[in-house]
């Protein structure tokens, strides 16, 4: 059966080129880059080129890269980072929003039960954070602002840049995490003025397992777990090598996209995918419409089905795409992003995410624009909701 | 995918709903693994009188990963479907209502009716498949001469679920696969060991799946407080069969007609609980031969052997789960309520729970005793 996947958020391929990159460096070069002799001397080289080529994705300077296990990693060092170095207290305040992945969600929470204040700011019905709301909910003790850059289950991309200077008027810590950004946008951390900006392997064609955190030059991290000096002594543990070279290889390869404009087609792959769907079925609609969003990801909600329903009929033809978010035991909940734009209960479960990634073809694209359309009717014929409504119009 | 057809089966991480999953797929069915989780057992925990951790049988994590383990190990995709919101309107709410008015229910065969043989087989015309299959022990087939679906006990008495599945439609059934009906249970082991699957001796089931330990009376507590209630007022008199007031009780919830144990009350004779009325909240006690009565009243019929009932018709009737069936006539008595007059008297008829009527072998239908 011909597979197509289009559920580059969740994971994405690891590329040829980053594959053949990360192979010698598990049984040829396999020395611990902490090693004084040659086989450390060999992968330290490489993890220190890695380095360099993540600082060019994210324009920072090489020290300023962390290599942490993934996303998750990321956004638990910049967060707790920042506590447990005494810079937050019980009774201080730190400002998130409403839609961030459950890494910084759920991180958020932890801080509020040691006792730090937590304002969560919302989002309006296209998913877009307004930072005049963010501004507001600064107070004279909020040490941080962690808020999001692309979100993972719309693509809309935040206003990162008015925020960080909201941040750097008030001074205080901006983290942003960029798992969905980063390649899909270009970045520049500079422009953005953060403190601190995640990003994650898997998600822009390494492999799972490996991450980064970009810390600005002076701000000093007290790290999650204790052990070597390595990564600065803001990350102990032996390093990752190949991960990180996948990495690296990685982000080398999204530099030249953006150089050849590739972000721009694969925009134009989504919109072909996006209007073609929604040109041959009614009762449809993107969730985040309007704004700014990377170029992969589309949010399609087809009204009087069940969204679980419609994934699982479509895995069974072949195609992967995601709905909602996976519980422990893998059911589908109703995404607390869609949720926060105001969708109602039973438009937050009929909706899909389409999410593109660089190995996707055009054919894959036909291969979706004819399936979905013909799946949700399917559906849609056994709804007795949406027959309902048929006969009430 | 091949023409062949599909069937999804509705996998719980047990040993029989396992072995049907690899025996469809053994004979060459398309076969989609499908769990439903319709219980968070996480929800409730440490409230009220709930233990901190829970290690209730439904949709537990790790059933979840039993019967993900089975269709790695047979080669079936596998997708736990989510329908807590049912659940918990058709199934657990009316669960506690029945007991807070003073019935004793059967949540199972409202899953049945409600979940697994309604959504269920939605979900699985949605994603493409013709028919549901499950591990329960009964059998479903066609007769040519009636033109009905029928539901016949199945091969291993001892397993018999009809019981809990007298409320199938014809439409149901027509969708329903019973495929260990013709088995004996220790068969289905041995099955399960032959297709490898490593939950081969794993034990039974026999709780009620989202009531940890069965202590439902801690769930009741740990369920109200959940949504802001506290329990209503159902303490109340116990009284004799001629209402006379000996003593008090601490809710009718904490009993079921027939019970002994728990009174609190010390007379020469043992006692027994004969009646709980839920409106005046008085507990009806007296002698265990009281306890016997020779006719029921059901309501909220289903009949699946016959489109309806004409003239009085000879049956058995089993009126709990562990009950054999006692001869009974059966008549309509209104429009959605039949009156079953047995034999010889039933110890314990109990308001809440189903009467099933059976010719023979087949499942004539039944009701819920009022």
């Amino acid at each position: 059966m011909r597979r197509v996947y289009l559920d580059n958020n969740a994971s994405t391929p690891v590329l040829p080129e980053v594959l053949e990159a990360m192979r010698p460096y598990y049984a040829e070069h396999f020395g611990n880059a902490s090693s004084i002799h040659h086989h450390g001397q060999e992968t330290r080289a490489a993890v220190e080129r890695a380095r360099e080529s993540v600082a060019k994705l994210l324009g920072c300077r090489p020290a300023e890269v962390v290599f942490t296990s993934g996303g998750t990693e990321a956004d638990n060092l910049a967060i707790f980072g920042v506590l447990n170095q005494g810079l937050l207290h019980p009774g201080d305040h730190v400002v998130s929003s409403t839609i961030e992945h459950h890494a910084v969600l759920n991180s958020c929470k932890q801080l509020q039960e040691r006792g730090v204040e937590v304002t969560y700011v919302p989002v309006d019905g296209r998913c877009l954070i307004n930072p005049d709301d963010v501004r507001r909910a600064l107070r004279s003790n909020t040490k941080l602002v962690t808020i999001m850059m692309a979100n993972n289950e719309t693509g809309v991309l935040q206003p990162v840049d008015e925020i960080g200077r909201i941040c750097a008027d008030a001074d205080v810590f901006f983290h942003t995490d960029a798992v969905q950004a980063a390649s899909k946008v270009p970045i520049r951390v500079k422009e953005i003025g953060c403190d601190l900006l995640s990003i994650s392997g898997h998600k822009l064609h390494a492999p799972q397992g490996v991450g980064a955190l970009y810390v600005r030059k002076g701000t000093i991290l007290e790290p999650l777990f204790y052990g070597g000096s390595h990564e600065r002594s803001r990350r102990a543990g032996t390093e990752n090598v190949p991960g990180i070279v996948g990495l690296g290889k990685a982000a080398e390869l999204a530099m030249k996209a953006f150089e050849h404009g590739e972000d721009g087609e694969m925009a134009a792959q989504r919109d072909r995918l996006q209007s073609a769907v929604l040109g041959s079925v009614e009762s449809a609609g993107v969730n985040g419409d309007g704004v700014p969003r990377v170029p992969n990801t589309t949010n399609i909600y087809f009204d009087y089905i069940e969204g679980e329903a419609l994934v699982i009929a479509l895995d069974l033809k072949g195609l992967a795409v995601s709905t909602g978010a996976a519980c422990s035991s893998g059911a589908i909940e109703p995404s607390h992003v869609l949720t926060a734009m105001g969708l109602r209960a039973d438009r937050a479960r009929a909706s899909l995410r389409f999410s593109l990634g660089k190995q996707n073809t055009a054919e894959d694209v036909d291969f979706a624009t004819q399936l979905v359309p013909a799946s949700v009717e399917r559906l849609r014929e056994l709804s007795p909701l949406y027959n309902k409504a048929a006969v009430s119009t | 995918m091949s023409s062949a057809k599909t069937i999804a089966v509705a996998m719980s991480g047990g040993v029989d709903s396992s072995t049907v999953a690899a025996m469809l797929r053994a004979e060459g069915y398309n076969v989609v693994g499908l769990t439903m989780q319709l219980w968070n057992q996480r929800r409730l925990a440490g409230r009220a009188g709930m233990p901190e951790t829970v290690t209730g049988r439904c949709c537990s994590l790790d059933d979840v990963y039993d019967a993900r383990r089975v269709a790695e190990t047979i080669g079936i995709p596998y997708y736990v479907v989510n329908h807590e919101d049912r659940f918990e309107r058709d199934v657990v709410r009316p669960f506690v209502q029945e007991y807070l008015s003073g019935r004793t229910p059967i949540p199972c065969s409202l899953c049945n009716n409600h979940l697994k043989f309604d959504q269920l087989l939605t979900v699985a015309r949605q994603i493409g498949a013709d028919a549901v299959a499950t591990g329960h022990y009964a059998r479903v087939e066609f007769d040519d001469s009636r033109g009905r679906w029928l539901l016949k006990r199945p091969t291993d008495r001892s397993k018999d679920q009809t019981y809990f599945l007298f409320g199938l439609t014809q439409e149901q059934l027509s969708r329903t696969l019973f495929p260990l009906g013709g088995m004996n249970k220790p068969d289905v082991r041995e099955l399960a060991r032959k297709h490898g699957l490593a939950l081969a001796e794993k034990p039974d089931s026999q709780e009620i799946c989202f009531v940890p330990g069965g202590d439902y009376k801690n769930f009741l507590d740990a369920y109200l407080a959940e949504q802001g209630d506290s329990l209503p007022e159902t303490a109340g008199e116990l009284v004799t069969t001629d209402g006379r007031v000996i003593g008090e009780h601490g809710g009718i919830h904490n009993f079921t007609v027939g019970q002994r144990k728990g009174l609190g009350v010390a007379t020469g004779s043992p006692l027994y609980v004969l009646q709980i009325k839920g409106d005046t909240r008085q507990v009806v006690v007296g002698d265990a031969e009281n306890l016997y009565s020779q006719t029921l009243l059901t309501r909220r019929i289903n009949l699946i052997s016959v489109d309806d009932l004409g003239e009085p018709t000879r049956v058995s009737v089993k009126i709990r789960h562990r009950h054999e069936p006692a001869a009974a006539t059966i008549e309509k008595t209104g429009a959605d309520e039949i009156l079953v007059t047995f034999d010889q008297p039933q110890r314990a008829i109990t308001p809440g729970q189903a009467a099933v009527f059976y010719d023979g072998e087949i499942v004539v239908g039944g009701g819920w005793i009022s």
